[in-house]
């Protein structure tokens, strides 16, 4: 046994040593490095330097308050459509079931910088086809790139077009292995499809639902490249900078990266506290 | 019965008519980045609405070219997309057979803090990463500088020992008292039969790699070094820049895999499913 031991050591290691490298000790590192003074060299330790800064940075709420709300609108709104999607997809009735499912899935393996510039394209104010169609049906052009609410609805309609077929195919596979007699019992029993729905399929969904929710709060705390790409650097004026961003333009414009690393940290805290309590909302009740 | 079938046809109707529009809007931004690619500049900002191809498709490519070296900039991304995946697949393959048929010391520690930190937002990891790669290492605008640090990903590592644990253990038992070496069994024995699982696998990493955004972007930003989503990105916000162009590569990052995904839909989903993608 203890020759075999030394073969299970043999065989982790080249993976290990990776993933301590680039993984476990990074993670150590970004929270010692946001109690270092970065803006001197050498770097010079300073419990507040990063700490106190960030509770009085104006930039830091503004980008704050972007993810969240992006975050509050944009997780449920998708969630939602997800979970349509994935009922809908999974009835027996459906036809040309993978003609719709290539229709909802291929924006899962869509570049973010190719759908970037098509959305640019898309929402362009003067010429863009999205003004154009409103424009059909007697809507005034929006001001996609200039105006802050409708820069914020484009990331969040972006968004949810990249992700929403994701997070369907997690919520399908979950319906697939709901047992049909549950539902010919329920059928038999004269209950309407619209009760099943609430009261069969979605407590069934319950654990797969908030794997999806704490999923998308991660991915969507750091967003990136949409307010990157899309809305131009955040724009209108910050009117879009998220978490995300202001971490780019701290860490790897002004080289920040003392105080890089306290944002870093604050999303990451951010994400967790905000998964824990989708699972404390979400716990079977005992 | 035939109240039945009748009410059966009424729904089949409106779960047709409910998901048709549906789709079409999720179609769409394929549609008009094909549009798009096609289309010269002048039709790309015209007042009218276009919606079929044209035949600029060429003309873009070549603006495009010219604009940013974006052949070469996709040679670096398939290269590098290969190797990580190859690697990779390698060992998280590895390390999730160690995982899965060895007792050793310390294993329930390596399992803790793979599962414990798998939820942690990349963003946590970027700087200190930037600062030992660039920095410490001075390896920006190097291959192994795309290609290595993304390896940590432990997906895979839970997908594969998942995989190696549901298989019968007499099977390498019988082996080892036929004295095969236990790297034999593994290449020999273990790995064959593990070939659906590593498929899907091998499919979801080439897919992260070949989008991959921020990482590139930061520690390849020398033109010559970039991948090709990194050479897209700097053309985006632009003034003087052929949007035809943009969209041509948007077209050419998108339609390889765009393809793969038809043809290989059961292992994709199978992937993510597993929750394999971020």
């Amino acid at each position: 046994m203890r020759l075999r031991n030394r073969s299970a050591y043999a065989f982790l290691a080249p993976y290990f040593l990776v993933f301590a490298t680039f993984w476990i000790w990074p993670i150590i590192n970004s929270f010692l490095i946001s109690f270092q003074n970065t803006r001197v060299n050498p770097w010079v330790f300073s419990a507040s330097i990063n700490w106190g800064r960030l509770f009085g940075d104006p930039a830091f709420y503004n980008a704050l308050e972007n993810t969240l709300i992006i975050l509050v609108i944009q997780v449920p709104v998708m969630i939602s459509l997800a979970t349509v999607m994935a009922v809908l997809l999974n009835s027996p009735l459906l036809r040309a079931r993978s003609l719709f499912r290539f229709a909802f899935f291929a924006p899962v393996v869509v570049g973010e910088v190719a759908y970037a510039a098509v959305f640019r394209l898309m929402f362009n104010v003067d010429f863009g086809i999205i003004n154009k169609l409103l424009g059909g049906v007697g809507i005034a052009p929006v001001s996609w790139f200039s105006e802050a609410h409708a820069a914020m609805l484009l990331i969040i309609i972006a968004v949810t077009w990249r992700w929403a077929g994701y997070n369907a195919i997690i919520i399908l596979s979950g319906l697939q292995s709901i047992p049909e007699d549950v539902y010919e019992a329920a059928t038999l029993d004269r209950v309407s499809r619209i009760k099943q729905f609430f009261h069969i399929t979605l407590p069934l969904l319950k654990p797969i639902i908030l794997f999806c929710v704490v999923l998308s709060v991660i991915g969507t705390m750091q967003l990136f490249t949409e307010p990157f790409l899309i809305t131009n650097r955040g724009g209108p004026g910050g009117g879009t900078e998220t978490l995300g961003l202001l971490l780019y333009r701290q860490g790897f414009q002004s080289l920040n990266f003392g105080y890089a690393s306290a944002i870093a940290y604050t999303m990451a805290a951010l994400a967790v506290a905000i998964s824990l309590l989708n699972l404390w909302v979400g716990r079977e009740p005992k | 019965m035939k109240s039945k079938s009748k009410s059966n046809l009424m729904r089949s109707v409106a779960l047709h008519a409910l998901l048709t529009p549906l789709a079409i809007i999720w179609l769409f931004p394929l549609w008009m980045m094909f549009i798009f690619s096609t289309m010269p500049d002048y039709g790309i900002f015209s007042p009218d609405i276009i919606m079929t191809p044209s035949t600029s498709f060429l003309d873009n490519v070549r603006n495009l070219q010219a604009d940013t070296n974006f052949f070469g900039a996709m040679t670096i991304s398939i290269v590098v997309a290969v190797i990580y995946t190859f690697l990779s697949v390698l060992l998280t393959s590895m390390a999730g057979w160690a995982l899965a048929r060895y007792r050793f010391l310390g294993q329930s520690v390596v399992i803790g803090i793979i599962l414990g930190t798998i939820t942690l937002p990349y963003s946590v990891v970027v700087i200190p990463q930037f600062i030992m790669v660039a920095r410490n290492f001075h390896l920006a605008n190097t291959w192994t500088a795309l290609i290595v640090p993304p390896l940590f990903n432990s997906l895979g590592v839970l997908f594969m020992r998942q995989a190696f644990s549901m298989m019968p253990g007499e099977l390498f038992d019988a082996a080892r008292v036929e004295g095969v070496k236990e790297w034999q069994i593994f290449l020999r024995i273990a790995l064959p039969l593990a070939r659906p699982t590593m498929a899907a696998l091998a499919i979801i990493l080439f897919l992260a790699s070949w989008n991959n955004y921020l990482w590139p972007l930061l520690v390849n930003s020398r033109p010559g070094m970039m991948t090709a989503p990194v050479a897209l990105g700097t053309l985006i916000g632009l003034t003087k820049v052929s949007w035809g162009g943009i969209m041509a590569g948007a077209v050419m990052l998108t339609a390889p895999i765009l393809i793969v995904f038809v043809l290989l839909q059961r292992h994709f989903i199978a992937g993510i499913a597993a929750g394999a993608i971020k």
